[in-house]
C-alpha cells in the first residue's frame, strides 16, 4: 500500500516525470524536469554552505514539490553514527537537515522525522552532531533507534544474500524517505555514502559484516521502499581513519554536495571527487559495482544528465 | 513542628536521591551529585574534609538528624513505618530496649578491620548508603523504566517523542537478589521493629550514636514534669526511651521528635544542656564473661575469616583468563577495590549501559563492584559520567583529555577467528568503531583487509570487542590490573582542497 502510494505520487509529481530505461541499467529512477525543462539526473554543487548549495541543487531538480507532496510525512535518514561535533564530519552536516526539513514544510508536509541508528549512545550523537538542535529548530520530530522494537522485518527479495532485514518503523511508516549521508573514508566499505547509509536504517549491522559487507550493502538498497532523494553531503569530507575519525586532520574542508534518484550514480560521483583528495579507485568501492549489478543505478556517469555547478 | 520541618526536609532530600539514582536519561542537574557526596561513608572515603566535618559538626550541635534526614535508608524505614502503621489494627506500641552496645561496636570493628585488610565487601553490604543506591539500581529502576517504556508507548502512538524506550532488563540476577534481600530484610525490621538496623547494625548509627552522647541539642526529659506514663516511650521507634527510669539513650535517639509531639505534660524538648548531662548512662556494672568471648570471637573471625577467603581469592584471580576491566579513573583493581562500597550509581548513570556489578570477576572481596562489560556497548570515547558521580572517588574524576589516553585495558586480536580469514569477506567493523585505530585494516587478499592492531595507542573501549560479528569474538580487550597511559595516536596528514573540479 505504502509503496503504491509512493509511487503514484511519484508518478503524478513533476511535469516532466518520465520513467525511462538509460542504458541497461536505471529502471527505477524517475528523472523530474528542471526550470528549462531538460531532465537533470545529478546535481553537484560546490563552493557555498550546506544549506545554500542544497537550495541550488533542489532548484535544479524542479523544486521540492516534485517530491513533498502537501499532508505527506517525510523521513530524513542523515548519518549521525557518531559522537562528534560538526568539526570532525563524522556525521550529516546539520545546517543541511534543518534546510531539507524547512524545505518539506515549505512543501506542504505534515510531519517530517529524523533519525538513525547510531554507533555511538544515540542521545550523545543526536545531540552533540548539532542535527537534534537543527531539526527541532526546523520543526521537524527527532525518533530514536536505540531498541529493536522499533524495527519491523521486511523481506528483501532481490537481495543476493541479504534477504531480509529489520527496517526503522520511521522509514516504513513515511510516504517517502530523503537519504542524506556525509562523504566518509571507510576501512570496511572503502567508502560510506548513499548507499552505505542505508545501515542505518537497519537494526542488526552485524549481520552485514558477517556475510560479505559490500554485498550487503547492494541488497539493502534493493528493497522497494528507496529514497526519493539521495543528498550528499561533501561540505566536509573525512579522507582517512573513516568511519569515525581521529582528529580534525582528517577532515577536508570540500564546501560541495551531490544529489541525485540515482543511488549508485550520486556514489559513483562522490566517490570519483573523493578520489581526487585521497586515491580511491572505483573498483575497490565494490558496492557500487554490485549495486549496479542489481539494477538498482548505474556507474556509468557519461549516460546521465550531470549538472555541474559552482558558487 | 520540630517534627513537621524533620519530615519535610527528610522527604525532599530521599525524594531527590531517589530520582537521582533512577534518573537514567540524566535530565537532572550535575549539581545533585551533592546529594550523595554528603552521605557518611563516601564523605570520608573520598576524603572530603568539608563534609567529614561538617557531619561530625552536624551531629555535636544537633544529635543524629542525620539518620532521620539525609540518609535514604533511615528515611526509606520511616516510610515503611509509615505504611506499617496503616495496616496495623492497634497503634505501633514500641517498648524500650536495652541497648546491644556490644554488638554495635562489634560491627564496627568488623568493619573497620576488614577494610583496612582489603576486604570492603562487609562496609559495602552494611553501609546504608550504599545498600539503599543497589536497592534503588537493582529494584526501582527496572519498574522505574518500565514505566518510561509504558509512557513513551503511549506518546509515540500519538506522534510524540518525548520519551524513549530504553532497557528495562536487571543487570544480574545475582545483585537483583542483594538488592531485594536488602529491602526485605531492612523493610521488615523497619515494619516489626522500627530502627533496628540503625542502632544494632549499621556502622554510621553506632558512631553518629557516639557523637551525639555529647551534642549540644538533645531530646531532654523533665523530671519535674515526667510522670512516667510511657507516652513518649511507645513511639519511640528507635526503643531509646526509658519512661520508667525516665531516661534517653541519646546514642540510639535519631532525633525523629516524635516523643515531644506525644507527650501530654511538654516534659520532653530538644534544648541545650547546661553542664553535665543528667541523664544516667546505662553501664554494665559486672563483667560479663560471656559478651567478652563473644567481643573476642568476633575480632578474632574478624581478621581470621576475611584473610583467609582472600588468599583464597588471589588464587582464582590470578587463575582467570580475562583480567576484568575497571571503569577510567578507577586507576585499576587494587583501587577500585579498596574504596568501592558499590552504591551502583555509575552502574544506573553509564549511558553506554556498559557498567555492570561484578561477580566473581575481582575475587569474592569485590563482589558486586562495577566491571565493564561489552555485550550491549562499548565506552563513549568522550564520556566521563562514571567518574563524575562516583561520591566515593573509587572512580577519580577524569577530563575529557585525560580519558582519552587512559588505557583500561588492551586489544587482542585473534587471526584465525577472524571473518575475513575464515570466510574471506571484508568486514572491518571493529576499525570502524575505533577511536584511536589501534585497529586499522590492512591490505589481505585481493581486495581484502584485515585488522592490524596497535597496543601502545589502544585505550579498552572495547567498541571493536563490542561491534565484532564473531560470535567468539575475534577480537576482545584484556583488561589492564592497573590502568596505564596510552600513547598519543598520530595525526593524519593534512591536507586542502583546491576547488579545481569535481572529479568526473
Amino acid at each position: 500500500m505504502d509503496r503504491r502510494k509512493f509511487l503514484s505520487a511519484i508518478a503524478v509529481a513533476g511535469f516532466g516525470a518520465t520513467i525511462t530505461a538509460r542504458g541497461a541499467v536505471h529502471v527505477l529512477s524517475q528523472n523530474l524536469g528542471s526550470q528549462n525543462g531538460n531532465p537533470v539526473d545529478l546535481v553537484a554543487v560546490m563552493g557555498g554552505n550546506a544549506d545554500e548549495m542544497f537550495r541550488r541543487a533542489i532548484t535544479e531538480m524542479g523544486g521540492m514539490d516534485n517530491f513533498v507532496k502537501p499532508g505527506y510525512k517525510v523521513c530524513i535518514k542523515p548519518n549521525i553514527g557518531w559522537d562528534k561535533i560538526p568539526e570532525l564530519a563524522g556525521n550529516t552536516n546539520p545546517d543541511l537537515i534543518g534546510e531539507i526539513v524547512k524545505q518539506c514544510f515549505d512543501a506542504g508536509a505534515n510531519e517530517v522525522v529524523v533519525f538513525d541508528n547510531t554507533c555511538d549512545d544515540w542521545v550523545k550523537c543526536y545531540k552533540n552532531s548539532g542535527i537534534e538542535n537543527a531539526a527541532k529548530d526546523a520543526g521537524a520530530k527527532i525518533v530514536p533507534a536505540n531498541q529493536e522494537s522499533y524495527f519491523r522485518t521486511v523481506s528483501i527479495p532481490r537481495g543476493k544474500i541479504l534477504k531480509e532485514a529489520k527496517i526503522h518503523e520511521a522509514i516504513l511508516d513515511s510516504d517517502i524517505w530523503i537519504n542524506v549521508p556525509v562523504l566518509k573514508h571507510h576501512g570496511g566499505a572503502r567508502l560510506s555514502i548513499s548507499m552505505k547509509n542505508h545501515m542505518g536504517i537497519v537494526w542488526d549491522r552485524r549481520f552485514f559484516h558477517s556475510n560479505d559487507l559490500q554485498q550487503c550493502i547492494a541488497d539493502i538498497c534493493t528493497l522497494d521502499k528507496k529514497p526519493v532523494l539521495n543528498v550528499v553531503d561533501a561540505y566536509r569530507t573525512l579522507k582517512t581513519n573513516g568511519p569515525r575519525g581521529k582528529s580534525e586532520s582528517d577532515v577536508v574542508l570540500t564546501k560541495s554536495l551531490f544529489m541525485s534518484q540515482d543511488i549508485v550514480a550520486v556514489d559513483t560521483a562522490a566517490a570519483k571527487f573523493f578520489n581526487q583528495i585521497e586515491s580511491m579507485p572505483l573498483d575497490q568501492v565494490e558496492h557500487l559495482a554490485n549495486g549496479q549489478k542489481l539494477n538498482i543505478g548505474t556507474m556509468n556517469l557519461e549516460s546521465l544528465n550531470v549538472k555541474r555547478i559552482k558558487i | 513542628m520540630l517534627k513537621k520541618i524533620r519530615i519535610s526536609i527528610a522527604v525532599l532530600f530521599f525524594t531527590f536521591i531517589t530520582v537521582y539514582f533512577l534518573d537514567f536519561a540524566d535530565l537532572m542537574p550535575e549539581q545533585m551529585n551533592f546529594l550523595t557526596r554528603i552521605q557518611f561513608v563516601p564523605a570520608i572515603l573520598s576524603l572530603s574534609v568539608i563534609w567529614i566535618i561538617s557531619l561530625v559538626v552536624l551531629a555535636l550541635f544537633f544529635g543524629r538528624v542525620y539518620c532521620s534526614v539525609i540518609c535514604p535508608m533511615g528515611i526509606y524505614q520511616d516510610l515503611v513505618g509509615r505504611i506499617a502503621r496503616l495496616f496495623r489494627k492497634k497503634k505501633k506500641r514500641f517498648r524500650y530496649r536495652k541497648a546491644k552496645t556490644i554488638l554495635r561496636w562489634s560491627i564496627v570493628a568488623v568493619v573497620v578491620v576488614t577494610f583496612f585488610i582489603g576486604f570492603p565487601l562487609v562496609l559495602g553490604l552494611l553501609d546504608p548508603y550504599s545498600a539503599f543506591g543497589r536497592m534503588v539500581v537493582s529494584v526501582f529502576s527496572p519498574v522505574y523504566i518500565l514505566g518510561n517504556n509504558l509512557l513513551e508507548f503511549i506518546f509515540t502512538s500519538f506522534d510524540n517523542y518525548t520519551f524513549y524506550r530504553a532497557d528495562a532488563s536487571i543487570y544480574s540476577a545475582f545483585t537483583f537478589i542483594i538488592g531485594l534481600v536488602t529491602l526485605l530484610v531492612i523493610g521488615y525490621l523497619a515494619w516489626k521493629h522500627g530502627r533496628t538496623y540503625c542502632n544494632t547494625i549499621c556502622p554510621v548509627g553506632t558512631v553518629l550514636g557516639f557523637l551525639s552522647k555529647y551534642s549540644l541539642l538533645k531530646v531532654r526529659l523533665d523530671h519535674g514534669k515526667c510522670n512516667s506514663c510511657s507516652l513518649c516511650e511507645l513511639n519511640c521507634k528507635a526503643f531509646c526511651i526509658n519512661s520508667k527510669e525516665q531516661e534517653i539513650d541519646h546514642s540510639r535517639c535519631v532525633t525523629c521528635f516524635n516523643c515531644i509531639e506525644s507527650c501530654n505534660r511538654n516534659a520532653i524538648s530538644y534544648s541545650f544542656a547546661f553542664g553535665k548531662s543528667k541523664n544516667k548512662e546505662v553501664k554494665p556494672d559486672v563483667v560479663d564473661e560471656g559478651k567478652r568471648k563473644f567481643l573476642s570471637t568476633a575480632l578474632l573471625s574478624t581478621i581470621a575469616i576475611p584473610a583467609t577467603v582472600a588468599g583464597k581469592v588471589t588464587g582464582v584471580e590470578a587463575a582467570n583468563k580475562l583480567t576484568p576491566l575497571t571503569p577510567p579513573g578507577s586507576k585499576g583493581i587494587k583501587h577500585l577495590k579498596d574504596y568501592c562500597t558499590s552504591c551502583h550509581l555509575c552502574v544506573s548513570k553509564c549511558p553506554s549501559n556498559i557498567l555492570e556489578p561484578a561477580f566473581t570477576e575481582y575475587g569474592l572481596s569485590g563482589i558486586m563492584m562495577p566491571t565493564m562489560r561489552f555485550q550491549h556497548g562499548f565506552c563513549n570515547y568522550d564520556c566521563t559520567i562514571c567518574s563524575e558521580v562516583c561520591p566515593n572517588g573509587a572512580i577519580q574524576p577524569l577530563t575529557v583529555e585525560e580519558k582519552h589516553i587512559t588505557q583500561v585495558g588492551k586489544v587482542i586480536f585473534k587471526k584465525e577467528s577472524c571473518i575475513v580469514y575464515t570466510d574471506e569477506t571484508n568486514c572491518g567493523a571493529c576499525a570502524e568503531h575505533c577511536p584511536t585505530q589501534a585497529v586499522t585494516m590492512v591490505p589481505y587478499k585481493g581486495a581484502l583487509t584485515i585488522p592490524v592492531t596497535d597496543q601502545s595507542i589502544c585505550i579498552g573501549c572495547g567498541g571493536c570487542e563490542y561491534i565484532c560479528p564473531e560470535t567468539g569474538k575475534a577480537i576482545f580487550i584484556e583488561g589492564n590490573v592497573e590502568h596505564e597511559e596510552a600513547e598519543m595516536f598520530e595525526e593524519a596528514e593534512k591536507k586542502e582542497f583546491d576547488f579545481g573540479g569535481f572529479g568526473f
